[in-house]
């Protein structure tokens, strides 16, 4: 696998672009590895990559049911962040944020990355003073956050519908400029071919179907394309985690529900940042293709469907009028659904299992991939070292056994 | 767009109704006598079943009470209609229920 740059790319002109290697060898699975992780989304390919990169295990494979990127890295709405509120939850989305902003470069590959700010509105008295909070927790975090007021807002996002009359006025709204928007699936395909280029197998059509124990360890899986041994076993499968953890033998505090986005037609510029909004919820950017991309909430039921129902749509349609009237006549070209882990308190679960030898890295909920980096870094330090990353540290498993919950309901911009 | 039957109102959409969760968990009896493992496995653990799975819901804008199906949370399909039981699991009863 070459390098990518300029020069390759003049080559590959000469040739008509006709003889570009494969971004990462389609792996078969051996009979052993020194670690194994289960779901090749963008949180673990990041983890093989960085395994491979940060600690020099390169005996790696990734198993994927499906295809790589074909889960909710493939369908969310590309979101990248990290203006939480607790000091907790900060520190791993800012740790994220900034291997965000060296990843094109680190993965040599073009992540797109769009730091093009992400505006969160206030609409009422209550969401005014939590996002005055939320700023003020931010900066004594060392984080990037700017309060805007209405007059503020106008010059920067021209297109917000701000009349006084409307049911649901904007009053103010915080603003990360760091914030905004990157490639998904060039994030899935960025994170193999490096991973693959060190030598991690990427195996996919791999479906897990129990797991080998022998006492208290894990010693092998079982798989549609045969048992794999491993050392240390990785599960990082977001909606199916309660599926894997009954397979292991142990319970998870995790429900999975589905999470619907949406695109419209492309149209010319009209939108240069990001805008979520809690009260009216909705979310939306502007893709470079001219779609807008839009997302909301969950629907209430729980399911592995990859789809929800039409209500949920329907809302977030109204809430995007609230504050775009202008898109009215707009149509939607595609709508897709994800299937995400949520947590109680809408925090991760990064860290040991129960079971000797077996990691677990799920309960990403709605935020996953503003996270990927993050998550695939302090995880795979966590699995090489046997001990957590200190930034995983908070969000391990038995926080819900010894009462100590991070709260990020409301607090992460978004209702959940 | 769920189509759920109400025991009591008939097929209403699923806009009318609020989902209530998992069925059949019970507050324990005695929380104080527990260990923060067991009260932790009550409290936060699901068991978020791939296929049929029996919930709870509430037709929050029709007669506001609360009942039990069985659905299928692969297909959406909804399986069973447990009506009958469902007066007896919807009503707080003595063992301190946290229906």
């Amino acid at each position: 696998m070459g390098h990518y740059s300029i020069v390759e790319l003049a080559r590959g002109a000469l040739n008509g672009h006709r003889n570009w290697d494969r971004a990462w060898r389609d792996a078969t699975p051996r009979d052993h590895y020194q670690v194994v992780i289960i779901g090749g989304g963008g949180h673990g390919l990041a983890t093989a990559h960085y395994l491979a990169k940060n600690h020099g295990i390169t005996n790696v494979a990734v198993l994927e049911k499906g295809w790589i990127g074909g889960g909710n890295t493939g369908r969310n709405t590309t979101i990248v962040r990290s203006n939480y509120l607790w000091d907790e939850s900060a520190a791993i989305y800012e740790h994220s944020l900034k291997l965000w902003e060296g990843l094109s470069r680190d993965l040599n590959y073009n992540v797109m990355l769009s730091q093009r700010g992400v505006l969160t509105l206030a609409h009422n008295l209550s969401d005014v003073r939590a996002g005055m909070r939320r700023h003020n927790a931010l900066l004594l975090n060392g984080i990037e956050s700017e309060w805007l007021t209405r007059e503020q807002i106008a010059d920067y996002c021209p297109v917000l519908n701000l009349s006084r009359t409307v049911r649901y006025p904007v009053l103010g709204a915080t603003l990360q400029r760091r914030a905004g928007t990157a490639r998904h699936d060039a994030v899935a395909w960025g994170y193999a071919r490096a991973a693959s280029g060190l030598g991690v197998d990427i195996v996919q059509k791999c479906e897990v179907t129990g797991f080998r124990r022998e006492g208290s360890r894990v010693t092998a899986i079982e798989t549609t394309r045969g048992a794999i041994r491993a050392d240390k076993i990785g599960i990082v499968v977001a909606g199916n985690s309660t599926v894997l953890a009954d397979m292991a033998g142990f319970r998870l505090p995790i429900e999975s529900h589905p999470l619907q986005a949406l695109v419209s037609e492309p149209i010319k510029p009209v939108l240069d940042c990001v805008v979520m909004s809690n009260a009216v919820h909705v979310y939306v950017s502007q893709s470079d293709k001219g779609e807008l991309v839009l997302g909301a909430g969950i629907d209430g039921y729980t399911s592995y469907a990859q789809r929800g129902s039409f209500p949920i749509i329907e809302h977030q349609m109204g809430a995007l009028l609230e504050l775009f009237p202008r898109f009215s006549r707009l149509r939607m070209l595609r709508h897709w659904g994800g299937v995400v882990d949520v947590c109680p308190d809408a925090s991760p679960i990064i860290g040991k299992t129960p079971v000797e030898n077996l990691f677990i890295n799920a309960g990403w909920g709605t935020g996953g991939f503003k996270a990927t980096p993050g998550s695939g870094h302090v995880f795979a330090h966590t699995i090489a070292t046997g001990v957590p990353h200190p930034l995983a540290a908070p969000f391990a498993l038995d926080r819900f056994v010894d009462g100590k919950l991070i709260d990020e309901h409301g607090a992460a911009g978004v209702a959940h | 767009m769920l189509l759920i039957t109400c025991p009591w109102c008939g097929l209403r959409d699923e806009t009318e109704f609020h989902p209530g969760g998992e069925a059949g968990r019970v507050r324990p009896h005695a929380p104080d006598q527990l260990d923060d493992t067991q009260w932790a496995d009550f409290l936060f653990m699901r068991r978020n079943e791939k296929g049929l799975r029996s919930e709870r819901w509430l037709h929050a804008a029709g007669c506001r009470r609360w009942f039990v199906i069985t659905r299928d949370t692969i297909t959406h399909e909804i399986i069973a209609d447990d009506s009958d039981s469902l007066g007896a699991s919807a009503l707080r009863s003595d063992n301190g229920g946290a229906q």
